[in-house]
């Protein structure tokens, strides 16, 4: 199992294809993917990369994290996550990952933090039909109806769907397929959306219910002493 | 210019790399040639017509244009930078006063004729 990425939602927009179809895509950005710490079998009971995405200003790291970094030898990082690995797959410490760590027409999931939409009722959080617009119902348009049966059982069933708070969760969108790779300006270009407002911090992995081309970058895409880097484009 | 404007704006160059887009605006006459697949052949057809709107959105600017087809009204959008469109060619100058022309959906025959525009923008460096 590789390692995912950390990435910068940019935004959405559309993509031609050759073909002269148009693809609704999210942009996403990978700025100076580092990997800061290792988790190992011998002293943590499992092995997965920490990774940093990002630019943190030093007087707003902490003193224990400045220490972590400085361990690492790695700049301040914005962003870190943690990415179970298989142990062939671990990778050294300061490495840096770019965008050619996937590569294009593959599948990937992303994980993200959803929009939150404050404290929302049963129409817009669980698609509820609400009441009628007229024949005698009266302010409750939009409120729930009923919540359960009467005397017997009693009581409302724990998890009845009801308002409460809505979104600022965290969501995986499975198999979006990856149409542009760009690793000179650090894009990767996915077909759909994407969990999260822009700007937000995204991970993206392998897809886990598709089968991975045969030529991914194995332990991982990293950057090359020399810094070459690759575009590769295909129809999605 | 942000990141995804670049973005956008790199995909423009590169559609347009190949054809030029003529200058038109609402109340033009034009004729957009389409590339169209018939089974596994693909041919140009032309759609000529009023253009009633036009979107400027960078990558996503559109333009919308009506025929009356058969006695029925017509409009289809097309996105401006589509490669399904082969060429855009410029039949006829309109004098208008709006940028939307929605109002000619409700006009037949004569009340829907625009008139012919000859002089203001664009149209001295033609005569020089």
């Amino acid at each position: 199992m590789r390692s995912g990425l950390i990435a910068q939602k940019v935004g959405m927009t559309r993509v031609f294809t050759d073909e002269g179809e148009h693809v609704p895509v999210t942009v996403l950005k990978i700025d100076n993917c580092q990997v800061v710490a290792l988790r190992t079998e011998e002293t943590d009971g499992y092995t997965a990369v920490q990774l940093g995405v990002g630019t943190a200003k030093v007087k707003n790291v902490t003193k224990p994290m400045r220490g972590h970094y400085a361990k690492a030898k790695v700049e301040p990082k914005r962003k870190l996550a943690e990415f179970r690995v298989s142990p062939e797959a671990l990778l050294e410490v300061g490495a840096e990952l770019t965008a050619a760590h996937f590569v294009a027409g593959q599948f990937v999931d992303v994980t993200g933090t959803s929009i939150g939409k404050g404290f929302a009722g049963g129409m817009k959080r669980w698609n509820f039909g609400g009441l009628r617009a007229t024949h005698g119902v009266s302010v409750s348009h939009r409120s729930l109806g009923s919540t359960g049966n009467r005397q017997d059982p009693g009581k409302t069933f724990k998890n009845k769907k009801m308002a409460g708070h809505l979104g600022a969760e965290r969501v995986t969108t499975l198999n979006l397929k990856v149409v542009q790779v760009d690793s000179d300006q650090g894009l990767i270009v996915l077909k759909g959306a994407v969990p999260g407002a822009e700007g937000g911090y995204v991970l993206i992995r392998d897809a886990v219910k598709r089968k991975a081309p045969a030529d991914l970058p194995f332990p991982a895409g990293l950057r090359a002493a020399g810094s070459a880097t690759v575009s590769q484009e295909t129809a999605p | 210019m942000n990141l995804l404007q670049k973005f956008n704006q790199a995909q423009v160059d590169k559609l347009t790399a190949n054809t030029t887009i003529p200058e038109f605006s609402p109340g033009d006459t034009v004729k957009v040639n389409v590339k169209v697949i018939e089974g596994t052949r693909e041919r140009v057809q032309a759609y000529e017509g009023v253009c009633i709107a036009r979107k400027n959105a960078g990558l996503n600017s559109s333009f919308t244009v009506r025929k009356i087809s058969y006695g029925e009204g017509v409009e289809r959008v097309f996105p401006l930078y589509s490669p399904r469109i082969d060429s855009i060619e410029l039949v006829r100058k309109g004098e208008v006063r709006r940028a939307k022309l929605y109002y000619l959906r409700e006009l037949r025959g004569k009340s829907a004729r625009i008139v012919e525009r000859t002089t203001g923008r664009g149209m001295k460096r033609d005569a020089s």
